[in-house]
């Protein structure tokens, strides 16, 4: 599976092309505090350069701890936030750029977008069927009552849900029920890209199971290609094609899943891996992980890795390393560029 | 479990409840287990399932109108429910420390880190100021916390999530207690973090030879951490065993629906075993076994009557099904 998904890279269109993708946020003081107490002003690199292509129907995840800036994309690639600089092409349009109002719409029509929280990304007070309606009215590909009605309860029915559910309130759902609804809403415009900024994580993992699963099955019915935002590698696992991982706003590594998962590159990506509970209980010795994420506001010089990793040397403190082809993916690590990485 | 003289934490039929307007709620209905000096017993379940209320239940800290409706929790032979408040506190801390999910919560964020260690070390041990403090570094320094003896004076604040777990560790840990109870004490932190804390609660522990009752959703904090595993649904407890058992060749319909859930890293399978519905709450839950209307192999008896716990293999389940059936079940699991 991997070995086809791979293969057909070269000739497949990227739906989705991210290109030195930059977001900075200003974290300074107020105005006042800065002329008072003489301090300057800070910023926060939430994305640095990031550049990545998702081919059509594929699975694309970003895995990254905390600060590394994985939803800050997801976010950028939807249009929730502005990039700083970088392109965002989506079948071929830089979206960043496109100045024409309708032009916009046409496009946001073929990207939704589902979010971690089924609490709090409902309208309570409204009914399940004008939830999933909503899309369809806003972006007038249904304007008759009879038509949205029919529409809606075909979406209920994808999701699994009975098309009777429509007259309740979000409230009456389980966690489960309601990330089902928000993908129902998500698909109402029959989208072809969505980004999933970490769809299960709010939810157990008998009930994560399966959500996952409807989303591997609308995959396949659709043929929609998948943005996958996750901090869990095992989600990752099971559901991407490839994987970028992401370490306080840069990508470090970008590979087919299977090459990450048993054959991972770079220092980051080992040690993430090393991290992850050892569910089979194969008793493997682990090295310990060492330090911890630096403050993204005064992030290390150079690689920013390298004052937690073994085989930093003088190079590693001094100059960013680019990322490279290693293998089908790519590596941001000069240790494995010079051959040092065993 | 048989009864043991030696155990150190013994819980009998122990119920937990809370009147409502619509009537009295069971949170966890008639659970029993044992714990040895020094084990570490993981309790697991999805929300709902009733694990965070049994530890609170155990040390006394259950908010009103929660009660202990029946059932004995015995430590070392004493029983420490029902016990007056004072009682209870001076346990608390002494000989249950307490790890929970949000270390802002343990910590007070008026007051140095330093300050908040050498209260705890004199209210449960009789040392002077200075030798409070020295114990302070020392317990600091032990849950891995770099240069000690400055950091005594910083707020908690000033700590990274992973470093304030690892002082609440510290707190807890503070009095030498025989029993650590830690509710999901790396949930909030990432997989690497997480990596770390539970290195340090394993080790400490270890050293000091303290039981530990670990609540997790986690199945595979549990697989690192735990010796024995008790899995609980509905405020009852379905399964208890050796944790390889448990994990490795599940016997309980639930538990084999749970870990055919988890998405496995190694094996690439197209689709993940799925449990239909999802936990049912506290007001609606079924008669009988709590687990029949998503259970494929529920039958009449399931409907009406609770199974009992009994003993299979080195664990206990509560299930109807015959001992061929659950082995089979368990040999058809995953791994």
């Amino acid at each position: 599976m991997t070995a086809v998904a791979s293969a057909s890279h070269a000739d497949a269109v990227p739906l989705l092309t991210v290109e030195g993708l930059r977001c900075v946020f200003d974290v300074s003081k107020p105005w006042l505090n800065r002329v008072l107490e003489g301090a300057s002003k800070q910023s926060l690199q939430a994305v640095d350069d990031v550049s990545f292509f998702i081919p059509k129907g594929e699975t694309f995840a970003l895995v990254g701890e905390s600060g590394s800036g994985k939803s800050t994309i997801a976010k950028m690639i939807v249009g929730l936030l502005r990039p700083t600089n970088g392109e965002i092409r989506f079948d071929g349009t830089d979206i960043t750029k496109v100045g024409n109002a309708a032009e916009m719409r046409r496009l946001r029509r073929r990207f939704q977008m589902i979010f971690q929280d089924p609490y709090a990304s409902l309208n309570p007070r409204m009914r399940v069927d004008t939830i999933i309606a909503e899309p369809l009215r806003a972006f007038g590909i249904l304007s008759e009552d009879g038509a949205i009605a029919t529409r809606v309860a075909e979406l209920l029915r994808l999701v699994r849900l009975d098309p009777a559910d429509g007259v309740k309130f979000p409230h009456e759902f389980s966690g489960g029920q309601r990330q089902r609804i928000a993908i129902a809403r998500a698909l109402a415009g029959n989208p072809e890209f969505l980004v999933c900024d970490e769809p299960t994580s709010a939810l157990d993992v008998s009930v994560q199971a399966q959500i996952l699963n409807l989303m591997k099955d609308l995959q396949a019915e659709f043929g929609l290609t998948y943005l996958l935002i996750s901090h869990n590698l095992a989600v990752v696992r099971h559901m991407a094609t490839r994987v970028g991982v992401l370490y306080l706003g840069r990508l470090v590594e970008v590979a087919p899943s299977r090459q990450l998962f048993t054959a991972p590159r770079h220092p980051y990506t080992r040690m993430l891996l090393d991290a992850v509970p050892d569910l089979a209980m194969s008793g493997r010795q682990r090295l310990p992980v060492q330090g911890e994420i630096p403050n993204p506001i005064t992030p290390p010089s150079g690689c920013f890795y390298h004052p937690r990793c073994p085989l930093a040397n003088e190079r590693c403190t001094q100059e960013r390393p680019a990322l490279v082809p290693a293998a089908e993916g790519y590596v941001a690590c000069h240790a494995v560029a010079e051959g040092r990485a065993a | 479990m048989t009864e043991t003289s030696e155990a150190l934490l013994e819980v009998r039929d122990l119920v937990v409840e809370f009147p409502t307007r619509r009537g009295i709620l069971r949170a966890v209905d008639q659970i029993s287990f044992s714990l040895m000096p020094g084990e570490v017993l993981g309790l697991v379940g999805e929300s709902g399932a009733g694990k965070s209320l049994t530890g609170t239940a155990l040390i006394g800290l259950l908010e009103p109108p929660g009660r202990i409706a029946s059932g004995t929790v015995r430590l070392k032979g004493q029983q420490i429910n029902g016990l007056p408040p004072e009682e209870l506190r001076k346990i608390r801390g002494r000989r249950i420390g307490m790890v929970f999910q949000d270390p802002l919560t343990s910590l007070n964020p008026l007051y140095r880190v330093g300050e908040q260690l050498i209260e705890t070390i004199r209210t449960h041990l009789p040392l002077s100021e200075a030798e409070a403090r020295q114990r302070a570094v020392d317990l600091l320094m032990e849950v891995g916390i770099p240069a000690a003896e400055r950091r005594l004076d910083s707020y908690p604040h000033e700590f990274s999530g992973g470093m304030r777990q690892r002082v609440v560790i510290a707190l807890a840990l503070a009095a030498e207690p025989e029993l650590v109870i830690a509710d999901e004490p790396t949930t909030a932190l990432d997989v690497s973090v997480q990596a770390q804390i539970i290195a340090v609660l394993k080790r400490l522990c270890r050293e000091k030879n303290t039981a530990v009752i670990l609540i997790t959703h986690d199945m595979g904090v549990i697989a690192e951490t735990a010796d024995r595993v008790a899995v609980m649904y509905a405020g009852r407890i379905v399964e208890i065993g050796p944790v390889r058992d448990v994990i490795k060749s599940p016997r309980h319909p639930y538990t084999k629906g749970l870990m055919g859930s988890i998405p496995d890293p190694e094996a690439e399978a197209e689709r993940l075993i799925q449990i239909p519905g999802s936990m049912p709450r506290l007001t609606h839950i079924p008669k009988g076994c709590a687990f029949n209307p998503r259970c494929g192999f529920a039958n009449d008896q399931c409907r009406t009557e609770r199974p009992p716990v009994r003993a299979v293999g080195k664990g206990s389940v509560a299930c109807f099904l015959d001992e061929a059936q659950l082995t089979a079940l368990s040999l058809e699991a995953r791994r």
